[in-house]
This record gives structure tokens, C-alpha cells and sequence, in this order.
């Protein structure tokens, strides 16, 4: 039974209101892909408040859906989530554990692997085999084929790189687990604060519109935020406009910021560092305008037009009301 | 209040990354302190002093860690002392023969050995792109995390931080004793972001990290470097994780300019098929 257990893989599922979050479904497809090299089953842990209400739904998606609630839980922090998870890796004795990469799985799963002693790998593009994977370095500039040297492996997975998995025809069990003893280590959450946005998440919407410093305030976002919503995209933007306050941090595309890849891309008032190009330039259609025919943005552009958005945008949003009628 | 901060030598994220027998090469590249740890040095600057009528007076101490090669890290240390860090260690080391795992276990030990009362890191060393270091010596050493901080506040007399963090969707609040391990994300060297509840609240500071002066070049030639040896550490030195090889992204085929919105809006619809 020991080597046979040992293959399996593991996805940490991110959870919300009694639903997987799509989020992690790249990662339960990367789970797939390994545990074809493996001959294991892909299982998923669902942890805190709303797991065991999250795991049917999970299930659908997974050989097993294990459940982790306890008070130490009850909000999250790296500090009680990484001793749950790394016991959860050790208790169903996988090899490897995966996780969309979000924010909250870059926090949480370097220190889990150092709990588990596992070798990780952060942001994977591709399975070579069970222990050798492909990402990107240098700001996207260098696809790295990675081995992991430890018996268990640790990663996270670009969401964009792996399409989200299909339901199985037959839905796995769910179990309880216990998080076992926690410690806050005097950690303490005091509350968040989420930007309000009825549109699709960046890293999902097949349309992305983003506005770099040349938009010169807030104000003037405006106008890409009628244009983003008559496709149903999402709004995204550049360090420089969000550290100016234009818009709020969490639309930062980039090497730092959002990895997205939508079907079309347009890139207004954006010169195209090399930072923000990591961040957007698996895009399938990139459009961009921009005023200054040198800007670096028109050497990934599909579409480039030189113009101040001032003098093209109104003319766009027109032709784009008028093309979806 | 003593800082620990951590500082990587980089190849400049400005050049253009040349592949060369399926390795990044890194010949002829210009290096420089990763910004992150940049932005972390800042930080611990800004954390560790007062400023009141326009001058900073320091009350604490900013020590450098820095892992990398015999005589080519010196430059970027010495960068980092002339910002205004007090002292700096060194352990020297190959890049080939490091990962985050092992950056971690050199970093716990000199931890152990400084005792600082913070250990602030960048979030992230923009040539290998891990994202990982600071994590997971927090998870090693049994210490509170704050990663990608945004903000930072401190108080004089209570040994806790007050961190926000840039988290999905927006940001969090989190509460940390010291000692604890912080990771600095961008928006931690915009003019207000550091709190210390000592310098004056209505002194803002540039943005970005501080440059060097005159004076703090020449006064970090004289600042003490502690030249260590990682195999004398007595750490863990096998590499978890090995990057074989690596190989250029496929390229974008070159895309056409389009004279008007006119164009633009027929390639969309009827070449592109996106409208
Ligand atoms: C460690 C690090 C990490 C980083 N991570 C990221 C990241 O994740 N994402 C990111 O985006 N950046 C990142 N950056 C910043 C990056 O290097 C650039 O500074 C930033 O992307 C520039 O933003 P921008 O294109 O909006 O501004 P600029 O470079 O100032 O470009 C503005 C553009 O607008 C054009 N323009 C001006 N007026 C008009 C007009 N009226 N109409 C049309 N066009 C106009 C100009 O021609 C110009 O090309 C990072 C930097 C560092 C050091
Ligand atoms: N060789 C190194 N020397 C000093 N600090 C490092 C080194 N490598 C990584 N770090 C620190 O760890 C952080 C995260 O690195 P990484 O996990 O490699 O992305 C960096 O921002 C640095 O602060």
C-alpha cells in the first residue's frame, strides 16, 4: 500500500461560500498531469470555515475532498494554515502538493514546505515528469526546467498556464481531518480591506483592459472601465498607475502583480517595461495605443495604434458598442 | 530596535536576458541589489529612525545579510551601507549552489547568531523569481510572518508590528510580535508608508528607496563587512531544488501597426475575431 499512497497528490483548494473557488481548478488539471507520471489520485484539502460545506463541490473535481475546520481557523493566517497543511500532507502521505498561485498560496506554501521539508517550486508552466517541472524566470525572460531533489514536492501552479479542470463523471468521498495542535504564534488578523468589483477576476476575464501612467489619474479610468465592462473584462494596470492611486493595487498586471492571459489585451498609456510585459504577454490578442511610437509595448503588440487615448478611445468605445449591438 | 535585512545580488532586471547553452548568461551583465531588498533596506532605515524638522537621527541598528560570490557581492553590500545600514555579513557562496531552502538555512543561522528584534527580507529575488525565502525561514525558525507588506507600523514601546499586506483582492491587516519576518512588496517605499510613531507624522518621505550621498559612500568604505564561509556554517547545504536548464520563451510574432481606430476596430472583428 506505502508506495502506491505515496504517489498521490494533493491540491490545496481555495474555498468560498460553500463552492470551490475556479480558481483553483488549474491546479487540481496540473494535479492530473502529474499524477499521470505518478499512477496516484488527485486529492484536495479544503480548510477552515465553509470546508466541509465547500466539499461536495469539490468533490465533483477530486478522487477524495478532505475537510480541515477548527477554531484556530477561524481567519486565516500562514502561521496555524501551515502546520494544518503540512500535517494533512503527512497524514494522507502524498507526494506532492499543489495550489493555484494566489496570494494567499504565496504566503502559505513556502512556509508549509519548510514544515514538510519539501523542495518547492513557485509559479509552474508545465509537467516534464513526476519531479522535473518547467518555469519562468527573469521576469518571463527564461523558461528554467526544475527538478525537485526531496521525496515530496511542493508547488504552485500559474493559473493561466493550465486550463481548469472538468468535473469526473463520478464525484470522490469527503472526510473530516484534524488540524491538530495550532499556534498563532502571536500572529493576529485584524481584517481586510477588498476593493469592491462586480467584474470577473483579472486572472480569468477573457478581456483585460488595462491603463498605465499615460492615463494621468483616476478620473480618466473612467473611460476604460466602459470599455472593459461592454466586453465583460477586467480592469488591470501598471505599477506606475497604481502607485500613483489611480486605481487600486490589486489590478497591478505583472512580474509582481497579476499573471493574466485573456484572449485580447489592450494596453492604453502603457510603455511596456519589461515587468509588465511578464505580467500580460501570454495574451492571445494584444492590442495597445499609445502616443509614443518608440514605447517597447509595440514590439509585443498584435495591434499597435499611435495615438493619445484622448483622441482614440471615444472613437473605439463606439465601434465597440456598435459591434456587440 | 535592531533590523536583520537581506540583500541579493542581481543580475539589473533592465538587460535583456540572453540564453546561451541552455543557460541564463550572465557574462557582461550589470548586477545590482535586488529591489525588493533594496526597498527592505529602506524600510529598516525608515523603521529605525526619527525624523523631526527635515533631520533623521537613527536610534537603532541595520545589519546587511548578504549570500553571494567571494568579491563580486561587495559592491552591492557596500551600496546597501551607503544607504545608511550600520554593518553588513557576508557569506560567501555560489549562486549555482543555492536555492531558497538553503538562503533560509544560512539566514536562520546568522538570525541566531544576531538575535535581531526583526528580519525583514524582500518579497521576492527578481532573477529567480521564488518568492520563497522569507516564508520559509519564518516556517524554520517557529516565527509570525508578514508578507508583502505595503505599510508598516511600529511602536516605540510595545514589541509588535502592525503590518498591511497586499493580499488577493486587496489588502489584509495583520498583527505581529517581535522578533517576527516581514517580506516588503512594492508599495512599502511610497512616502508614508512606514509608521514608527516617533518620526513626526506629517514628514513624508520620497518615493522609492533613499539615494546614497557623498557622505554615506564614503563612509560606507569604512563600515565593517563580516566575510563568512557558507561550508563553515555548519548548515544544511544541499539544494532541494535545481534549476538543469533553461530556454528562451517563444517569441511573439511581430504585430502590424494600424493607421486609425478604423483598422484597428476591422482587424479586431475580422482578422483577430475578438469583437
Ligand atoms: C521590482 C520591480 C517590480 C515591478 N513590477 C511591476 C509589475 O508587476 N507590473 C508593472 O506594470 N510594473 C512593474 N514595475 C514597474 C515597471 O518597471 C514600470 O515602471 C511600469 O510598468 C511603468 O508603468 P507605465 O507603463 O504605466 O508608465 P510609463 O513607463 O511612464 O509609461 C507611460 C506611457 O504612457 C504613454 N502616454 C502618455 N500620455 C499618453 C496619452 N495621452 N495617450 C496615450 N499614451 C500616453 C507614454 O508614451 C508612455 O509610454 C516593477 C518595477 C520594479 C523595480
Ligand atoms: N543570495 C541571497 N542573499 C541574501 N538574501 C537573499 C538571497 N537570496 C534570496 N534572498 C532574500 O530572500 C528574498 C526572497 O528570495 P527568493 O525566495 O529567492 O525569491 C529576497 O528578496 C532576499 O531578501
Amino acid at each position: 500500500m506505502g508506495d502506491h499512497q505515496m504517489s498521490n497528490v494533493l491540491i490545496f483548494c481555495e474555498h468560498k461560500d460553500g463552492k470551490l473557488k475556479t480558481a483553483s481548478l488549474p491546479a487540481i488539471t496540473w494535479g492530473r498531469e502529474v499524477a499521470k507520471h505518478t499512477g496516484g489520485q488527485v486529492y484536495g484539502v479544503l480548510m477552515g470555515p465553509g470546508a466541509a460545506a465547500a466539499a461536495a463541490d469539490a468533490a465533483r473535481f477530486l478522487s477524495k475532498a478532505v475537510t480541515v475546520e477548527d477554531g484556530g481557523l477561524e481567519k486565516y493566517l500562514a502561521e496555524t494554515y501551515a502546520t494544518a497543511l503540512s500535517k494533512a500532507v503527512k497524514d494522507l502521505g502524498v507526494s506532492h502538493l499543489g495550489a493555484t498561485s494566489t496570494n494567499l498560496a504565496k504566503d502559505l506554501f513556502p512556509r508549509a514546505s519548510a514544515l514538510i521539508g519539501a523542495g518547492m517550486i513557485s509559479e509552474v508552466i508545465g509537467v516534464k515528469g513526476p519531479k522535473a517541472f518547467i518555469r519562468p524566470t527573469n521576469a518571463g525572460n527564461a523558461l528554467g526546467v526544475v527538478e525537485v531533489l526531496t521525496p515530496v514536492v511542493v508547488a504552485t501552479v500559474r493559473q493561466t498556464e493550465f486550463a481548469p479542470a472538468e468535473a469526473l463523471p463520478a464525484a470522490g468521498g469527503v472526510e473530516s481531518a484534524s488540524a491538530g495542535p495550532l499556534s498563532t504564534l502571536g500572529a493576529e488578523y485584524l481584517g481586510v480591506k477588498l476593493s469592491e468589483s462586480s467584474r470577473p477576476d483579472l486572472s480569468e476575464a477573457k478581456v483585460v483592459v488595462s491603463g498605465g501612467r499615460g492615463m494621468k489619474n483616476g478620473e480618466n479610468f473612467k473611460v476604460l472601465e466602459e470599455l472593459t465592462d461592454l466586453f465583460g473584462g477586467a480592469l488591470g494596470a501598471t505599477r506606475a498607475a497604481c502607485d500613483a492611486g489611480y486605481v487600486p493595487n490589486d489590478l497591478q498586471v505583472g512580474q509582481t502583480g497579476k499573471v493574466v492571459a485573456p484572449d485580447l489585451y489592450i494596453a492604453v498609456g502603457i510603455s511596456g517595461a519589461i515587468q509588465h510585459l511578464a505580467g500580460m504577454k501570454g495574451s492571445k490578442v494584444i492590442v495597445a495605443v499609445n502616443k509614443d511610437e518608440e514605447a517597447p509595448i509595440f514590439q509585443v503588440a498584435d495591434y499597435g495604434l499611435v495615438s493619445t487615448w484622448e483622441a482614440a478611445m471615444p472613437e473605439i468605445i463606439a465601434g465597440v458598442k456598435k459591434a456587440k449591438g | 530596535m535592531k533590523v536583520l535585512v537581506t540583500a541579493k545580488r542581481v543580475p539589473d532586471p533592465e538587460q535583456k536576458v540572453k540564453i546561451k547553452d541552455s543557460q541564463v548568461d550572465v557574462s557582461g551583465m550589470n548586477w545590482v541589489v535586488n529591489p525588493f531588498d533594496e526597498y527592505a533596506v529602506e524600510t529598516a532605515l525608515r523603521l529605525c529612525e526619527v525624523v523631526k524638522g527635515g533631520k533623521a537621527e537613527r536610534f537603532g541598528e541595520v545589519v546587511v545579510l548578504s549570500i553571494g560570490p567571494q568579491d563580486e557581492t561587495t559592491k552591492e553590500i557596500r551600496s546597501c551601507l551607503a544607504m545608511g545600514a550600520d554593518r553588513a555579513i557576508h557569506v560567501v557562496a555560489d549562486d549555482a549552489n543555492l536555492d531558497s531552502w538553503v538562503v533560509a538555512q544560512v539566514v536562520k543561522k546568522i538570525y541566531e547568531e544576531e538575535k535581531p528584534d526583526l528580519l525583514l527580507m524582500g518579497k521576492q529575488a527578481v532573477d529567480g523569481d521564488s518568492n520563497q525565502a522569507g516564508q520559509i525561514v519564518a516556517g524554520l525558525l517557529g516565527l509570525a510572518q508578514a508578507c508583502f507588506a505595503a505599510h508598516i507600523e511600529s511602536f516605540p514601546d510595545k514589541k509588535e508590528l502592525v503590518v498591511t499586506r497586499e493580499v488577493d483582492g486587496g489588502v489584509e491587516l495583520k498583527k505581529v510580535p517581535l522578533p517576527s519576518v516581514v517580506t516588503v512588496d512594492l508599495r512599502i517605499v511610497s512616502p508614508k508608508a512606514i509608521k514608527n510613531n516617533q518620526t513626526e507624522d506629517s514628514y513624508e518621505y520620497g518615493d522609492g528607496p533613499r539615494y546614497a550621498s557623498l557622505k554615506g559612500i564614503m563612509k560606507a568604505k569604512k563600515k565593517p563587512i563580516d566575510v563568512k564561509k557558507l561550508g563553515d556554517l555548519g548548515v544544511d547545504t544541499g539544494i532541494r531544488v535545481k534549476h538543469t536548464t533553461f530556454n528562451p520563451p517563444p517569441e511573439r510574432a511581430g504585430g502590424v501597426r494600424v493607421k486609425d481606430v478604423a483598422e484597428l476596430l476591422d482587424k479586431l472583428q475580422n482578422e483577430a475575431k475578438v469583437l
